[in-house]
């Protein structure tokens, strides 16, 4: 890296020191700013060697506050997340934050301990097999035998995990390696003949690309959360003004293309507007990049860009023709090939008749729903936080209605602003990212959208808030239920609400007030707009409950099992 | 169909766990697996015999193969000039009468007899995995024991015919 690292690397050159102490000094290298965790027996070395070292630590309540925490902080900063956990349980708590950060392709760096080697595989206390475990829910993971590797394993673990397909990669650590002495050499390159990605896409795909372009009357991008990895929605919007093709994202595709520019044509997918969604049914070329094709954005996929050439732009080469044939496959970082293909020389799409026809579909079929007097709409609440953190704030969820009505209504106009699960789906996951988001970004407003069921998975995460005194809004959406579930079964379960609908229901605001912070709930739709307006020009930690209405269903919708041109409520 | 596809690996504790984890979760069937030391200290080299139904199922397998830290090459052979072999110990129940008589079956497979007992033999072949079927279809109405085979192992020839060109899935 830079000259300064250099000249420490041949001070440090042969320095004895413990596994705790490379592994402290190891962070310092890579610039780590914080780790989110929790000690405990196997850690209780390196929680020695951190109490002192001027590392910054965020004490989360649970380890999966922990690893969520770090989603958030690397989805935001797009630097790798740090978490540390124990052996046994502290490890498996990790294993829904891995899977989800797997999933999203976001970089984290995990150390977990583990019982010393001597007594691995004798069931130990608070022994499990985390390398077997977590083996399909990391990119890789490691686990150190011998205390002079470990250096070598975290530089590893920090290149594998911030390069290529992001995603997350684990140390598991024996207790009696972080206490032995070893030597640390800390080298600037790493070695791994099987770990070549490509970043630099093949010249020849790129032309083919060009001419596609050039001879398509319909033409659209899909742009999903590659784009954001990359860095890349600059050039995004350069090469969409360049050749003027109309766009779309996925749901973590979201801020990767302003949501106010006039070729944007909403979210795509099972909630995606009617307009985007056509347009990916009738289109003659179909970009996608940084996107993977999920079964929730294509649906049935006998009806999916039926007509149409695909070109899939992809870091990841095995996402390729996974899901959708592939006709132009370009394998590389986005922004190298949006940058290549601003530069090339090709005749522009005669797509004036197609972009007015998708104007159409635009001005004909919005996203809808029907104000009701008294009783909080939840879709005009998301209007109302957008109105009030003038669509600035950073925006974390969970998962379920309320992040497909955040997803519809918050309109995302620059990147790295939402913060939601999105193919694992993970509930309890939008508080602790939410804290993670707001120390990756302190200027920021940081919203917790939330659902009265998620937020009482992770509830706990508050009391870090208040230890830090971060100014997070809280937001929690309240209709009683477990809302999608509960729409689900209204529509494809002859209303049968099995255990959806909550019987019992904690005061949310003494909750709140239980861990000091301040609470305010919001039952009548006239209030709703002082209450936004006084909480988001203060910047103090605040819960505010929105009772919304149950009944309330997230639409328009492509049902399972049918195709994206088989909306349905996407009219009045 | 059958295919057969060969990785190199770093020889790290896990890799295995890895590479079958990674089948199962995909929901691939591996019909059979060969591991062994290559002539390159710290390098294996598995080969697979998988069953898939469609072509584009062979590309994801190799593509999520290629996708793991310790895998170095992945190859779907299939298609190639190869040599392939596995190897089968048989053991037949064989009295003193039937003994020449087995004897006589498994010449022309050139396999061998390893071990004799009062009432059994066991047999050694290798070859081609249809050979193998064949001999012990053979050996079948003389009573079979137990049988224990490696799996198919396979490289390609030093020289490959030209029409037959090399199946490759890199779109890179």
């Amino acid at each position: 890296m830079n000259a300064k690292v250099q000249l420490d690397d041949t001070k440090t050159k042969c320095t004895t020191m413990s596994g705790a102490e490379m592994l402290i000094e190891a962070l310092k290298r890579e610039n780590v700013e914080m780790i989110f965790g929790y000690p405990g027996g196997a850690v209780l070395p390196i929680y020695n060697k951190l109490y002192d070292s001027g590392v910054f630590h965020v004490l989360t309540r649970h380890e999966q506050g922990a690893i969520h925490a770090a989603e958030g902080y690397a989805r935001i900063s797009g630097k790798p997340g740090v978490v540390i956990a124990t052996s046994g349980p502290g490890a498996t708590n990790l294993i829904t934050g891995l899977a989800d950060a797997m999933i999203d392709s976001l970089p984290l760096v995990v150390f977990t301990g583990q019982v010393a080697s001597t007594v691995i595989g004798s069931d130990a206390f608070q022994e499990a097999d985390v390398l077997g475990i977590s083996m399909p829910v990391t990119k890789h993971n490691y686990q150190v035998r011998d205390v002079n590797d470990l250096p070598r394993i975290i530089k590893e673990a920090f290149h594998i995990a911030t390069t290529g397909r992001k995603g997350p990669v684990l140390i598991d650590i024996p207790k009696d390696v972080s206490n032995s002495e070893g030597i640390f050499e800390y080298n600037q390159t790493v070695s791994l003949p099987g770990y070549q990605p490509t970043t630099e896409p093949n010249y020849l795909q790129i032309r083919k690309l060009v001419e596609a372009v050039s001879r398509a009357k319909k033409p659209v991008i899909l742009a999903g959360a590659g784009v954001l990895h990359a860095n890349a929605a600059n050039q995004l919007l350069e090469y969409v003004d360049q050749q003027q093709i109309p766009v779309t994202n996925t749901l973590l595709g979201l801020g990767g293309f302003p949501a106010d520019h006039s070729l944007f044509l909403g979210m795509a997918g099972m909630h995606g507007t009617y307009a985007a969604n056509m347009a990916i049914y009738e289109c003659d070329l179909l970009i996608s990049i940084g996107a993977r094709f999920d079964d929730r954005v294509t649906g049935n996929l006998a009806h999916f860009a039926p007509n149409a050439t695909v070109a899939h732009i992809d870091i990841d080469p095995a996402e390729i023709g996974k899901n959708v044939e592939t006709q132009i496959p370009v394998v590389g970082d986005a922004k190298i090939v949006l940058e290549m293909l601003i530069k090339q020389e090709g005749k522009r799409s005669e797509n004036k008749e197609w972009i007015e026809h998708l104007n159409q579909y635009k001005q004909k079929y919005p996203l809808w729903y029907e104000a009701s007097g008294d009783v909080i709409k939840p879709q005009a609440l998301i209007e109302e936080i957008y109105k009030h953190s003038n669509g600035e704030a950073i925006v974390t969820t969970d998962v379920g209605q309320h992040q497909m009505w955040a997803a519809q209504y918050y309109k995302f106009n620059t990147p790295h602003r939402w913060v939601t699960s999105g193919g694992l789906g993970t509930m309890g996951f939008g508080l602790p990212s939410a804290i993670g988001a707001q120390l990756a970004d302190k200027e920021a407003t940081v919203v917790a959208l939330l659902g009265d069921g998620g937020f009482q998975m992770t509830f706990q995460e508050l009391a870090v808030i208040k230890e830090l005194n971060l100014p997070i809004k809280v937001i929690v959406m309240n209709n009683n239920s477990l809302g999608m579930v509960r729409q689900w079964q209204e529509l494809f379960y002859d209303k049968r609400y099995s255990h959806s609908v909550f019987s019992m229901q904690p005061d949310f605001i003494k909750l709140a007030e239980a861990f000091g912070i301040s609470g305010v709930r919001v039952v009548d739709a006239k209030d709703l707009e002082d209450v936004m307006k006084k909480s988001f020009t203060n910047r103090e930690p605040e819960l505010i409950e929105v009772v919304v209405k149950q009944e309330e269903n997230v639409y328009p919708m492509v049902a399972p099992g049918k195709g994206i041109n088989e909306m349905v409520g996407y009219k009045k | 169909m059958k295919r057969i596809i060969t990785l190199t690996v770093m020889n790290r504790s896990g890799v295995l766990n890895r590479i079958t984890g990674l089948f199962t979760k995909r929901h691939y069937n591996i019909e059979s697996i060969s591991v062994g030391h290559t002539e390159t200290e710290g390098i294996s080299r598995i080969t697979f015999v998988v069953n898939v139904q469609e072509e584009n199922q062979v590309e994801q397998i190799t593509k999520q193969l290629n996708k793991q830290i310790d895998v170095i090459k992945v190859m779907d052979i299939t298609n190639q000039s190869i040599v392939a072999r596995e190897l089968a110990l048989i053991k037949v129940m064989s009295s003193a009468a039937t003994r020449m008589e087995i004897y006589g079956l498994i010449e022309p497979f050139r396999a061998s007899i390893i071990d004799v007992s009062k009432e059994s033999l066991v047999v050694q072949v290798t070859g081609e995995p249809n050979k193998i079927e064949a001999l012990i279809d053979l050996l079948r109405p003389y009573g079979i024991k137990e049988i224990a085979r490696t799996g198919l192992t396979a490289f390609t020839r030093g020289t490959q015919k030209s029409q037959q060109q090399e199946k490759n899935f890199s779109i890179v």
